[in-house]
């Protein structure tokens, strides 16, 4: 047993561990007031505070804390995307995950379990074998791989021999895994709120308020703040949030679903996942089978589950898994993804000068949270966007400098 | 086995039928009409699965279904509400999460460690004491005590249904409010289906201390009335429109309804105390259920704490079956009608006022209930009972209205929920609705029943309410302040206390979604059900915040766990056929799925064959099915202007009886399809477009439309034409051979034609079009005809070697002629000016669909090109699709197409490169899938006949 355990259990009372300090008042002024208090907004927060020595900093998030999309994703990081610019910043990503929890003091119970994901037709083979060129060329842990060793680390998948869906092979990326999307949110705040980064829940901003091409002011249902910097990570809210500051952003919301089943005794060690059924399987550490999907093929910006889309999930589900069929569902949600024309995010500067952009995440913000924490402090601390993210600024759209991930992130997420 | 309660006690069982099964390997008995619960019940075996955590013993708490404690493994089958589910004979019944079963599990060891364990526990620690250490060794401990139930990943799939049902009024719950509701709606008129989860009529009537000749007259009167019963039927949620899914066994109804009603009932809340959670604590239903359904002597002794009348009727049900009863207490905060009070002081009874529950006991290894320790103005007492029923209130069944959008209120004085803001089409009945009296609750049925029935537009007058004869005896209970020694249970599917609530707040997680997410609280199998109120009680006291302000997570279908294999239903294989395909796989052909498509590879045991077949093209004459292209007719006046905005080439002006090529762009400038149009008359055109595409590019077209406001009308004809592609130098002489009215001559119908007619008496449109840069014509014919015309052309070609080809050989006919396959040689990005297709877009239209873009990226300089690339097929022998191409290095692009050219002798391809490489004889660097740099030689034109010659033929 761990000895922090040991301890606590002999110590005759709860000390509290206060993870997050009670939302204080608002002051007037803050240098940094980072809009979202989901996992992009608190690991800014986090890497500003801890690395930078910024510490008049305002998280502002609507409701509770992290329960926008960083509650409600599915937890799977992985670098084994298609273009340059995204494997070299999700590789940083998964290596920040790898250290996550000791650099925290926060266990987010990583779990680096490869992901496997499956082929059905020629096209996502091809599709396979140019990330995996293109990974490996960048020292990412991939490889295409052929029915047999997809069987093997797979032993119970339904390969569909002669089948509508026979798997043709694999994209296995050992880097892949999961965390606890909570915790990571939670060891962010525990950390930045212990060098004096004010958390405000229940903090709606109403409008923002610029001269020329600045930021002056962030109005709040709790009062009106001075900021010297504003970075904006409002998830499935970020295009009504950059309309209140003035520009449009190329942002469409859609709905995203997930469900678990109850919890089982592991049977699935991989992350599994099929483009082209649009499922993905994983067992959570509890044991849950995760089963989510591509986002619904209609914009909406809503948190409703619909049964149609749970009735496809299973019998994706129950197409790579027959034998899961008498296993029950326990809860399906939903969240609001801001999907850009290219699948990549949107991050860097934007129209006004003083105004950061952490937006555009669709279904991939929860894997890059660390690393998108890391560089847009580094963007907000020093008022130059460094290379790592530069080829996901906003100007990409008017350049025709688009990274196009939707292959890479179809029901991959 | 145990000796069960003499009739009438026991409704539900047949003692006639006994039936042997065993839990745990051990043997039972129990009898027709049993719950695999209620007859280890009846042979006084009330372990029936130990905690998530602590491992410490469980047995039934509702009887009905609603909590985890029942939880068992049946067969193959995991996670079975032992409650619920019939007893048949044979039964494998076994614990789950156990070592040892459920009576001796060894992990019990784990209660003891509980102090160490506190809420969050594992995020403190499991993380040291090196970097690796979670990984290397936490993980997969901490992984292998995950789970309850084990999956048989060699079970054999099983039979699921799935049926739509449309009707005028849904009403959930049959009990005595549902009953009415169902029974007024009908008689008024509607179309009323009513479900239960219970295998019977009558709710609350079938176990509660009611007249037996309620529930016959309120039966007989439903039977009349023509209502659709479904029992064993549980509504597992509300979804937008009053889509309602029901669960019935093996089938999924998919229940549409223009009205609701909910009679769902209630959901009795535990009693908060030390070791509430063991064997023989009960809710009062779950103990009327065990006597009234099966007969079951539920105890030698028992205690009753009566918060509402049900509890104190629970007592006189257990006096009047022949249970002792040590006491019935009655809390200080209740109120309890004066007749109910007096009946059991008639029984004997005695009642201690101002009692509240502190603490149970258990026997060794807390396998039962051995003691309630009690505690009243007076001082503590413990009274000794190995059955104590708890009825401390409930909460409404507000899952499916707040699943529609209502609101959760929430009464001080009476601590209960209320429901508000209920949809228009919703209505409420009975218990949900906090009426408790039977009079009232039949009453507030029948006004929901008319109510219903009036927005559906049919007569009926709705009775007045009547006065709820138990208005004010209904409240729950105070949760007392954490015990010092715990194990007084909040959320028994998680093993979480009271203090593991307070100290979630403490720690900083105020927020109620907060407090759940970090203690897990409610999201167990029974996903709050019992839990929901107390931590809302616990979390506003210690927030400073009222209960209503706290309210409960969102609740969110479904209601209670469902299988997967129900919700995927029959798993049929979706899969579109051409005419021919029968044809195809008699003669030999290796079938491959193109989408939702089969379609021949080649024609041969092996791919050598795929060589002979682009002979047979190159040479003489072959025949592919290309049924699978997407056909869209597009007619109209305004038919080519149309056109004209959705593709790149000028249409409106093309003359009738020609074929024009269609690329297709989106706003992007990137190519997104392409096909031909044929223009079949002035305001005809038939339009093909990609296999995969063809879906995507006619919802565009019809969203397009509406917009536009067009005068044109488009309809997919995929399914309605087969086609085939005859070509070859000698396609013309097998055409030529068969009875047509078209004049088939070179002169007479030249390249990029249509015509219209018939060939060996088929309705045809012919296209002197094709892929493989030979003399080509492709014949679309109605889909009846398909398969007559190919035999025509086989027989009519026989003389010149006519053969069929398959989907291999004509990708590398394409690919000599270096034409591009949308979808492979192309990604989102690539703009025609990257793939060399300058000349397919019109420079003197206005506008299409993507030229605004297309100009400003032309401004912005080419980012890549699309190449043509030779070598040897010696060293191109480990490239393959997707291999990069490199440049100084770093990737510059990527090889889209390659194959062995049989006829030239070389391995050719297509690939995305630096646009400065695109220039003949450049060398280029691929990495080949071994990882080996191979060089190649860009090539300018066509592999094939660069100056196109043949197909012109």
């Amino acid at each position: 047993m761990p000895f922090a355990l040991l301890r606590y259990g002999l110590a005759s009372k709860h000390r509290p561990f206060r993870d997050l300090p009670p939302t204080p008042d608002l002051k007037r002024s803050y240098d940094v007031v980072i809009i979202g208090g989901g996992g992009h907004g608190l690991a800014a927060a986090y890497y500003l505070s801890n690395h930078h020595g910024i510490r008049s900093i305002a998280v502002l998030e609507k409701g509770y804390l992290a329960g926008g999309n960083t509650a409600r994703n599915t937890t799977t990081i992985r670098s084994n995307y298609l273009t340059q610019p995204s494997i070299r910043f999700y590789k940083e990503a998964v290596s920040l995950y790898e250290t996550m929890s000791s650099d925290l003091g926060f266990n987010v119970m990583f779990s680096q379990r490869g992901q496997l994901t499956l082929a059905h037709s020629e096209a996502t083979m091809r599709s396979f074998h140019l990330r995996a060129a293109m990974g490996k060329h960048l020292g990412t842990r991939i490889e295409v791989v052929d029915p047999q060793t997809v069987r093997e680390l797979c032993p119970h998948l339904n390969m569909d021999i002669g089948g509508q869906h026979e798997v043709l092979g694999g994209l296995w990326h050992a880097d892949g895994g999961t965390a606890r999307h909570d915790a990571v949110a939670w060891g962010y705040a525990k950390r930045a709120a212990e060098k004096g980064v004010e958390i405000h829940q229940r903090t709606t901003v109403t409008a923002i308020r610029t001269a020329g091409d600045k930021v002056t002011e962030v109005v709040t249902d709790r009062g009106t703040i001075r900021a010297g910097q504003v970075m904006q990570a409002a998830g499935g809210l970020n295009g009504q949030m950059a309309e209140l500051a003035g520009f449009p952003l190329p942002i469409r919301c859609m709905t995203l679903q997930a469900m678990v089943s109850q919890p089982l005794k592991p049977f699935l060690d991989t992350l599994v996942s099929s483009a082209n059924l649009h499922t993905y399987l994983v067992q959570s550490s509890r044991g849950e089978i995760v089963i989510g999907g591509a986002s619904d093929p209609y914009q909406l910006a809503s948190t409703r589950s619909t049964f149609d889309q749970k009735e496809h999930l299973a019998e994706g589900a129950l197409h790579l898994f027959p034998f899961l069929h008498n296993v029950r569902l326990l809860r399906q949600w939903a969240g609001i993804v801001d999907t850009t024309p290219d699948y990549s995010p949107i991050m860097g500067a934007s129209p006004l000068q003083n105004y950061w952009l952490d937006a555009g995440w669709g279904t991939y913000g929860f894997k890059a949270t660390p690393v998108s924490g890391k560089y847009m402090a580094q963007t907000i601390a020093t008022g130059r966007v460094p290379d790592m993210i530069a080829p996901f600024a906003l100007d990409r759209f008017d350049r025709f400098a688009l990274l196009n991930e939707m292959g890479a992130t179809a029901a991959s997420h | 086995m145990t000796e069960r309660l003499n009739a009438p006690w026991g409704s539900r069982i047949d003692r006639s039928r006994r039936l042997d099964f065993s839990f745990d390997g051990k043997p039972a008995q129990g009898f027709a009409g049993d719950t695999v619960a209620s007859a280890l019940l009846g042979s006084d075996r009330w372990v029936l699965s130990r905690s998530f955590k602590y491992h410490r013993p469980r047995g039934p708490l509702t009887m009905a279904g609603q909590d985890s404690n029942t939880l068992v493994q049946i067969g193959a089958e995991p996670n079975v509400l032992a409650d619920r589910h019939p007893l048949a004979a044979g039964l494998a019944v076994s614990a789950q999460n156990t070592t040892h079963g459920a009576d001796r599990d060894l992990n019990s060891a784990l209660d003891r460690f509980g102090r160490f364990m506190p809420v969050g526990f594992y995020y403190r620690t499991f993380f040291g004491p090196r970097k690796s250490s979670w990984l290397r060794y936490w993980e997969p401990l901490i992984r292998k005590s995950a789970g309850l139930g084990r999956i048989d990943t060699a079970l054999p799939p099983a039979h699921y249904r799935k049926q739509n049902l449309h009707c005028d009024v849904l009403v959930v719950g049959a009990g005595p409010a549902g009953m009415a509701a169902a029974r007024t709606a009908a008689l008024a008129g509607a179309e009323v289906v009513l479900v239960d989860s219970e295998p019977e009529t009558g709710g609350a009537l079938t176990y509660g201390r009611y007249a037996d000749s309620l529930l016959r007259e309120q039966r007989e009167a439903l039977e009349s009335a023509g209502v659709r019963i479904l029992l064993g039927a549980t509504c597992n949620g509300w979804f937008a429109d009053n889509f309602l899914p029901v669960l019935q066994g093996d089938l999924l109804w998919r229940i549409r309804a223009a009205q609701v009603v909910i009679a769902a009932g209630t959901q009795e809340q535990p009693l908060v105390f030390r070791n509430n959670d063991l064997p023989g604590i009960v809710t009062a239903s779950a103990v009327q259920r065990m006597l009234r359904h099966y007969g079951v002597r539920p105890a030698s002794r028992s205690v009753v704490f009566a918060g509402t009348p049900h509890g104190a009727m629970a007592a006189l049900d257990l006096a009047e079956a022949g249970v002792p009863v040590a006491a019935v207490l009655v809390p200080a905060e209740a109120r309890l009608p004066e007749a109910l009070l007096s009946e059991l002081r008639a029984e004997g009874l005695r009642i201690v006022e101002a009692a509240s529950v502190v603490g149970a006991q258990g026997t060794r290894g807390n396998r039962r209930l051995k003691s309630l320790r009690i505690e009243t103005p007076a001082g503590q007492e413990s009274l000794h009972c190995d059955l104590a029923v708890i009825d401390a209130g409930s909460t409404p069944g507000y899952q499916l209205p707040l699943h529609a959008g209502a609101k959760l209120g929430f009464d001080e004085v009476s601590q209960t929920y209320s429901l508000t803001n209920l949809p228009a089409s919703m209505r409420l009945a009975g218990s949900v609705a906090g009426i408790h009296g039977i009079d009232s609750v039949i009453r507030s049925g029948e006004i929901a029943g008319s109510n219903a029935a009036r927005a559906l537009g049919l007569a009926a007058d709705a009775p007045p309410a009547l006065p709820d004869a138990d208005a004010g005896f209904h409240r729950t209970y105070p949760v007392p302040p954490a015990h010092n020694q715990g194990r007084d249970f909040i959320d028994f599917d998680e093993d979480l206390q009271v203090k593991d609530i307070v100290n979630a707040v403490a720690d900083g997680y105020a927020e109620l979604e907060l407090v759940k997410r970090y203690s897990t609280v409610g999201m167990g199998p029974s996903q709050g059900r019992h839990s929901a109120l107390a931590t809302a009680k616990i979390v506003a006291e210690a927030t400073g915040r009222s209960v209503a302000q706290i309210g409960i997570t969102t609740s969110r279908p479904p209601f209670g766990p469902e299988k997967l294999g129900l919700l995927a239903g029959p798993q049929h294989n979706h899969a579109r056929l051409t005419p021919m395909d029968g044809w195809h796989r008699d003669a030999g052909a290796k079938m491959i799925p193109a989408g939702i498509w089969w379609r021949p590879l080649y024609y041969g045991a092996s791919a050598e064959v795929v060589a002979d077949e682009i002979r047979t093209v190159r040479d003489g004459v072959g025949m592919l099915d290309v049924s699978t292209l997407g056909k869209l007719a597009v007619r109209g006046p305004d038919a080519g202007a149309f056109l004209d905005r959705i593709y790149t080439m000028a249409h409106e002006k093309q003359p009738v009886g020609r074929v024009r090529y269609c690329l297709m762009l989106n706003e992007m400038g990137s190519v997104i399809d392409d096909g031909v149009a044929y223009r079949i008359g002035p305001e005809e055109f038939y339009v093909t477009a990609t296999t995969g595409a063809v879906d995507r590019v006619f919802a565009e077209m019809s969203l397009l439309n509406a917009q536009w406001r067009m005068k044109v009308d488009i309809q997919n004809i995929t399914a309605a034409f087969a086609a085939i592609n005859v070509t070859g130098p000698k396609a013309r002489q097998v055409l030529q051979a068969l009875e047509s009215d078209i004049d088939l001559t070179a002169d007479g119908f030249p390249y990029l034609e249509g015509r219209t007619g018939h060939l060996a008496g088929c309705p045809v449109r012919i296209m002197r079009i094709g892929f493989t840069g030979e003399l080509s014509y492709e014949l679309h014919t109605p889909r009846s005809y398909a398969l007559t015309l190919w035999n025509a052309l086989l027989e009519a070609g026989a003389p010149q070697g006519l053969k069929p080809y398959g989907l291999e050989a004509s990708r590398i006919l394409r690919l000599e002629k270096g034409h591009i396959i949308i979808g492979q040689d192309t990604d989102a990005l690539s703009s025609p000016d990257e793939l060399g297709m300058e000349w397919a877009l019109s420079k003197k239209k206005p506008y299409y669909i993507g030229k605004p873009a297309v100009e400003k990226r032309r401004g912005l300089g080419l980012q890549r090109a699309l190449i043509r690339f030779e070598l040897s097929p010696e060293d191109g022998a480990k490239l393959g699709e997707s291999c990069l191409v490199l440049r100084g290095g770093e990737p510059a692009g990527f090889v889209t197409s390659i194959g062995v050219s049989p006829g030239l002798g070389r391995m050719i391809g297509l690939a995305y490169a630096h646009p400065e490489d695109n220039r003949p004889g450049a060398r280029i660097t691929l990495r080949d899938r071994a990882g080996t740099n191979v060089e190649a030689t860009v090539v300018a034109h066509a592999f094939y006949d660069p100056e196109n010659k043949r197909q012109e033929m």
